[in-house]
């Protein structure tokens, strides 16, 4: 029992560690916990490890908790998976609720006014640039591409006519197709194989 | 009672967002804005605290919005909401459905919602240089050139591109960041 606390608040302590030392997200924060996990302690094998890289990004909410809310899981069950997510988030939660104390009357400051001008752009080159990265290493298949430029285009036209259309429905939508696709393709194979006979 | 609201929305926002932090950024938008809980101004303001301090990103804009409208149960309550439902998928799967995420009709959904998420951020992308360089929100909004912005938004995505060509590695968010703050010093002071 003893032994077992010790486990759990060791692994809260990484995490904690983790959620202090990362910045720019999900990512970075997989280098981290795969030298942490994986080289060092040799908690986890590295086939493992890549499996839960791909469950974690592909799954909803942040890839950091996902990751964090597995590896707990892994190394402790249900009690691991929850010391090391609340431990991956104390960090972000203790930082920006501090920052957040002295946000306004930071920005009353005219030379911070001037800068957060200039820095409101910086945030539009990094969000167009992570689209574009996602792009480039997006397979270049006729959905895929007709997909990118329909959504873009309706998101952009929506807002600019101020329809009310949530991205919530665009994800389903983009669900929902991907999976007739594959009904359609398993319908024809099935088709294909019965001729055959 | 807007902590309520609060939770509720990032619950949504958590649970229907796919790959990672920019995943989020068009739905939160529209959450913000419909709420009235930011403008877009401040809304670019908190992506860049978000981003260069430590942590998900995700969380970083949860507990930020939860403070700026509730205080510390707002901060608690959003935070918790972005969370849980990466929590209990993960559980699930981890310790139910293991081969679940190997299944082809599982694949072909995500296949499905990639190049969407991939569209929705260059979507708000796009939305967000319209706004902040041409202060243009709807066609009803006479485009009202920042030329300064625009000085500032060429010289910034010149330079990253450069450095991605001649160092072979993207550059970092946070000097990013800083440069484009010192920029706007120089322009706007």
């Amino acid at each position: 029992m003893e032994n077992r606390m010790k486990k759990l608040f060791k692994l809260f302590l990484i995490m904690l560690k983790i959620g202090l030392f990362t910045f720019g997200g999900g990512y970075s924060m997989i280098a981290l916990l795969e030298n942490e996990f994986v080289s060092k302690r040799r908690f986890m094998q590295t086939d493992e490890f890549a499996d839960m890289v791909a469950i974690a990004e592909s799954t909803p909410g942040p890839i950091a908790i996902n990751a964090a809310t597995y590896i707990g899981y892994q190394q402790n069950g249900v009690l691991g998976s929850a010391a090391a997510t609340v431990g991956v988030c104390i960090p972000s939660f203790v930082i920006i609720f501090l920052i957040s104390l002295f946000f306004d009357a930071f920005q009353q400051i005219r030379w911070v006014t001037a800068a957060f001008r200039g820095i409101q752009v910086g945030v539009v080159v990094l969000i167009l640039s992570a689209g574009l990265k996602m792009l480039r290493q997006m397979k270049k298949t006729i959905y895929n591409i007709v997909c990118v430029c329909l959504t873009t285009a309706c998101l952009v036209l929506c807002s600019l006519f101020a329809v009310n259309f949530s991205s919530v429905f665009y994800i389903l939508i983009g669900a929902m197709i991907g999976l007739s696709i594959y009904f359609v393709k398993r319908m024809y194979e099935h088709r294909k194989t019965e001729t055959k006979k | 009672m807007i902590s309520f609201r609060l939770f509720l929305t990032f619950l949504k926002i958590g649970a229907v967002s796919f790959g990672g932090g920019y995943g989020m950024i068009s739905l939160i938008r529209e959450e913000v804005l419909s709420n009235g809980w930011l403008t877009e101004e401040q809304l670019l303001r908190f992506i860049a605290v978000s981003e260069s301090t430590p942590g998900p990103i995700a969380v970083n804009m949860a507990t930020f919005i939860g403070s700026s409208q509730a205080g510390f149960v707002g901060a608690l309550a959003a935070t918790f909401g972005v969370v849980l439902p990466s929590f209990i998928v993960i559980l699930l799967i981890a310790a139910l459905l293991k081969k679940v995420m190997k299944y082809a009709g599982v694949q072909s959904v995500l296949n499905g919602i990639r190049p969407v998420i991939t569209g929705l951020i260059l979507g708000t992308a796009f939305i967000l240089l319209l706004s902040t360089v041409a202060n243009i929100q709807t066609v009803h909004d006479s485009a009202l050139l920042d030329w300064k912005a625009g000085v500032i938004f060429a010289i910034l995505t010149v330079s990253a591109t450069a450095h991605a060509k001649f160092r072979k590695k993207p550059f970092s968010p946070i000097l990013l960041l800083l440069f484009s703050g010192v920029m706007g010093i120089c322009f706007y002071l």
